[in-house]
């Protein structure tokens, strides 16, 4: 098992390079850097202008050597011009003796934001604390309603129960969240004709989050994704409640319940349960809407954010993010599948 | 003591239908069958005649569209048809017990073996988790389970096939039911496994004086196990009455019908052909008026035979002997078979396939899930084989699951390459010409025939097309025009009408499908034709004619015929030379005649005695093999079969573990390979 483990991790870590280099690669094109030039410096640079500060800020070296100082391999650049030093890794006002040589990804210093005019390390942290908090309530709400729906409609297909199951699991993946998410604030949250048990905005959340602030983005995003796990989950149970091992539980005299509960449940979670870890990544990327919509500043928001305004740096961290959550999700989900199937065994 | 005698289960007049969203289908007519204290009865015909609907109707689980529409099923006079669901559950599992046919699919795979049968106790007798482990334990022991504490540790898919079905046995003895049915329970299982296995169960039911319902099509089992028999055809009982009445004095055209399609021992392709059963089972909603056998039955009378419904009518002076047929009296059960012609044997012409010390060894990581690492494996699939096989001969291959027939199907194939060794095909050697690098006449000349005919037909292609494809690819007949002619040719050859050219593989029977599987096969004039278990997926009635056909093709093209099987009554029917395989090697190469007859291989003895044979004349000596075949992977030192051998202890110094016996020759063109010497062999 920690052999299983250790090479997962190391194809891991070869998937993340490879995945960052291309974003890296996209991101450092001549068009982004020299948008990126105007912004910073002003916009009615000439050619050579953009060229010259572009060349003193090292942006326009050789890419894997740009790569490498980004991951923090290569010495960071250092110009001497006008008598004093500046460099990559040279914090303003600090004395260029001091300064590290290596100042990347792997020396913890993940950049500086053009538009937060912040650390990168910093935002990402903060921002995904919060949106790691959105997603931990809409996982507890979505996961198990859904495999509570998809068991429940897949023990007796086609019976009553799974046709109105179905039909409302259908009905809340057919919805974007930008639509449910305009009906919850109208119904629950607008101030003229609605309920008012909600509130429509979850700026207050990201100090003080309360039921009242924060159910209805937590709610838009789980019913959206709560669907397709139901039906994948339904799809499983039915298939596994026509087995022939379920006859022989059924035909030992074992009540239904139980049958569904010990025989049916572990075999019908194998499928849904890989799903299930796809839903990581997917959150948090899809959070982009919802997080807009109810104008909560977390990790989709500050994506929004980044990739409208060319911010290479916290761009690249964003995706070294998803990444890593992908990559540790299906590692999760590979474990999980073993311990759920027998028959898969690792040793 | 008057309680005792009554019925377990008495099922009268039982009819049972599925409904479908417009019709009604009658699965079950009018069935009766009474089953006392202790008894076994035997539940025969063929797929489709709705045993096992009997049987899940006594269980009362028909599923959604079923339903019991006439009649009574009374177990231990309570009728099952008026319990409430909860009735129903406690007698499930504690008073009935059924035993699957596929014991991998009937054993939760996500679930520990001991927590199975564990539940059983405790669901019905309310038992603790302890005492219910003890119990599983003690059973396991019973159904001969070696290391009985590791098995109930163990997930189903770490047993093998004959464990898992142990197991299921064992499920069905937790709570000491009073009666057992066994629907088809050694149909997926090898030979010698079966053989143990029904051991088994008849030592059980001895044991703990179970009645028993078992349902089979193999009448050679339950002339072994059952004490009464009834005779299934169509939805309806049509004989029923003691073993030894209906195998000895069988009074229904179709159990007659059923007798002569299987071979026996005695009977011989040439002498004695098999007599199929002409037509096709009909469809539930096809049944005729009147006798549903009528229209295959050779002692029909129109009039008579389709003017109604017909009942069970008991034959005098016999115990509980009944029969479906209006005709019994008029006709005379003891003529013997009208021969149906016999034919000149085809003397076999020269050597066409000749393999020399040929072996196949894979290598196989020890870990392939996870991309391995650490040390590979190698499992020794065929070793040395040589043999050579004539012009219009047929050359039987058997043994049991994992002996290697398979392999050397594929090499001969050219889907696998020999790891040594030589084929040669024509004195060409064709051992390391892989199947895409062969030439198109090498390939058309050693074609094969399937096993399974449903899984080896495009579902998506009509029949004729199937065979015109191939014509494409042997490259026969210059136009579609031609082609199209041949292919009509060779649907004459298989004796399908000209216009199944247009169906599709779905609207065939399996019959039909595997007729045209052979079609398939003989499009570019095989002159080898490997058929690997041709018949084994067909009902009995279907086999002889598939078998008669296959014989009459070979002895027209003069074809050479490997004829790979585990069924020895029907390798024996047919076979010129027989070769036996245990684990890779050759143990046992000879005619028919030597190889059925003593002098035998151990193994071969074994597996001789474990076929169950549907005559009672027949006396045969009960081996019963102990354990399982060894893995290929890790081969037992010296003689395969040691491990097995019931013969080790007469040859002297362990000579059986250490060296791998030589071949040896007991009669010109009769060979062995054992240690044993020629006056031991020949001790039988």
């Amino acid at each position: 098992m920690v052999t299983f483990i250790l090479r997962r991790v190391g194809v891991m870590v070869l998937t993340a390079i490879c995945l960052t280099f291309i974003v890296f690669f996209l991101t450092n094109l001549y068009p982004n850097l020299e948008k990126l030039a105007k912004t910073q410096g002003n916009f009615r640079m000439t050619d050579a202008e953009v060229e010259s500060y572009l060349g003193r800020n090292g942006y326009l070296d050789p890419m894997l050597v740009k790569y490498g100082r980004w991951i923090g391999v290569w010495p960071g650049w250092v110009i001497e011009e006008e008598g004093a030093t500046r460099g990559r890794c040279i914090e303003p006002g600090q004395p260029p003796e001091e300064a590290p040589r290596f100042c990347g990804i792997l020396q913890g210093d993940w950049g500086f934001s053009t538009v937060f005019r912040k650390d990168v390390g910093v935002i990402t942290g903060e921002k995904l604390a919060l949106t790691g908090w959105l997603m931990l309530w809409v996982m507890v709400l979505m996961v198990p309603s859904a495999l509570m729906l998809g068991v429940l409609a897949g023990m007796r297909e086609g019976s009553r129960t799974d046709r109105t199951l179905s039909t409302f699991a259908i009905t809340t993946t057919a919805t974007p969240e930008y639509v449910s998410g305009v009906l919850f604030i109208a119904v629950f949250a607008s101030s003229a004709v609605g309920l008012q048990w909600f509130k429509g905005t979850a700026t207050g959340a990201v100090d003080k989050p309360t039921f009242e602030n924060f159910f209805l983005p937590v709610l838009t995003i789980a019913l959206y994704g709560m669907g397709y796990i139901a039906r994948m989950t339904r799809a499983s149970m039915a298939e596994v409640m026509t087995a022939q091992y379920i006859r022989t539980a059924r035909l030992k005299g074992v009540s239904f319940p139980n049958i569904v509960l010990k025989h049916a449940l572990r075999n019908a979670l194998i499928a849904p349960f890989t799903v299930i870890m796809l839903q990581f990544p997917w959150l948090l990327n899809g959070v982009v809407i919802v997080e807009t919509l109810f104008n909560y500043k977390g990790f989709g928001w500050t994506l929004v954010q980044a990739a409208s305004n060319n911010d290479i740096e916290l761009l690249l961290a964003v995706s070294v993010v998803s990444v890593v959550v992908v990559l540790v999700t299906q590692l999760i989900s590979d474990i999980g599948y073993v311990y759920l199937n027998p028959r898969i065994s690792v040793s | 003591m008057a309680e005792h005698d009554a019925p377990i289960l008495e099922i009268e007049n039982l009819s049972i239908s599925f409904f479908t969203r417009l019709h009604e289908i009658p699965a079950v007519m009018d069935f009766s069958v009474t089953v006392r204290p202790g008894e076994a009865v035997g539940l025969v015909g063929e797929s489709g005649c709705g045993k096992s609907t009997v049987a899940l109707g006594v269980m009362r689980d028909l599923g959604v569209n079923g339903r019991i529409v006439g009649g009574t099923v009374r177990f231990k006079g309570r009728d099952l048809g008026t319990m409430s669901a909860a009735e129903l559950r406690a007698i499930r599992g504690r008073e009935i017990a059924m035993i699957y046919q596929e014991p991998m699919a009937s054993l939760n795979p996500a679930m520990r073996v001991g927590r199975q049968l564990m539940e059983v106790p405790m669901i019905h007798e309310g038992i603790s988790r302890t005492e219910a482990r003890a119990r599983a334990l003690e059973v396991v022991g019973d159904v001969k389970l070696p290391d009985p504490e590791r098995i109930l540790d163990s997930y189903p898919h770490q047993l093998s096939g004959g464990q898992q079905q142990r197991i299921v046995i064992a499920m069905a003895l937790m709570s000491k039911p009073s009666l057992l049915i066994l629907d088809e329970p050694t149909t997926a299982l090898d030979v010698t496994v079966e053989a143990a296995v029904v051991d088994l169960v008849k030592d059980l039911g001895r044991k703990y004086g179970t009645s028993m319902l078992f349902i089979s099509h193999n009448l050679g089992l339950v002339l072994e196990t059952c004490d009464r028999i009834c005779v299934m055809y169509s939805g309806e009982a049509v004989e029923t009455g003691s073993v030894r009445d209906v195998f000895d004095r069988m009074q229904h055209p179709y159990t007659q019908a059923l007798f002569r399609s299987i071979p026996l021992p005695g009977t011989d392709k040439n002498a004695q052909p098999l007599k199929a059963i002409p037509g096709n089972f009909p469809l539930p909603h096809e049944r005729p008026t009147g006798c549903n056998f009528g229209p295959r039955c050779d002692y029909f009378r129109a009039g008579q035979c389709d003017a109604g419904d017909i009942a069970m009518a008991r034959i005098e002076g016999s115990d509980r002997h009944f029969t479906r047929c209006l005709r019994v009296a008029e006709i005379d059960w003891t003529a013997p078979l009208q021969k149906t012609g016999t034919v000149e044997a085809t003397p076999p012409g020269k050597v066409v396939l000749r393999i020399e010390n040929l072996r196949k060894y894979y290598e196989v990581a020890a870990n392939a899930l996870f991309g391995g690492g650490g040390a590979t494996k190698v499992v020794k699939a065929n070793e040395s084989l040589s043999f050579e096989a004539r012009e219009s001969e047929t050359l039987a291959i058997v043994g049991e699951s994992g002996c290697g027939k398979s392999t050397l199907a594929k090499m001969l194939m050219g889907l696998e390459t020999a790891t040594d060794g030589a084929i040669l095909l024509d004195n060409r050697n064709i051992e390391q010409t892989p199947i895409e690098r062969r030439d198109t006449q090498t390939v058309a000349d050693i074609q094969m025939v399937f096993q399974n005919p449903f899984d080896t037909l495009n579902p998506s292609m009509t029949v004729g097309r199937q065979i015109i494809r191939a014509l494409e690819v042997f490259g026969i007949g210059a136009t579609d025009r031609e082609r199209r002619d041949e292919m009509l040719r060779l649907l004459d050859l298989v004796k399908l009408p000209r216009e199944f050219a247009g169906r599709m593989p779905r609207q065939l029977s399996g019959g039909q499908k595997q007729r045209v599987g052979i079609a398939r096969a003989f499009a570019g004039g095989a002159r080898i034709v490997v058929a690997d278990e041709p018949v084994s997926a067909l009902d009995v009635s279907v086999q002889a004619a598939v078998t008669d056909l296959l014989m009459e093709i070979q002895r027209k093209q003069k074809t050479t015929l490997l004829f790979i099987s585990h069924d020895l009554s029907i390798v024996r029917y047919l076979s010129d030379r027989v070769m036996v395989m245990y684990l890779g090697h050759v143990v046992e190469l000879g005619t028919t005649d030597q190889v059925f007859a003593p002098p035998y291989h151990p193994y071969t003895e074994a597996l001789l005695s474990a076929v169950p044979i549907a005559d009672t004349r027949v006396k045969k000596t009960h081996i019963v093999l102990e354990g399982d075949v060894p893995s290929a992977m890790n081969p037992p030192p010296g003689c395969p079969f040691q491990t097995r051998c019931r013969w080790k202890p007469e040859v002297p110094g362990g000579l059986c573990e250490r060296e791998v016996p030589a071949i040896r020759e007991l009669a010109p063109g009769h060979q062995v390979k054992c240690h044993l010497s020629a006056d031991a062999l020949s001790c039988w």
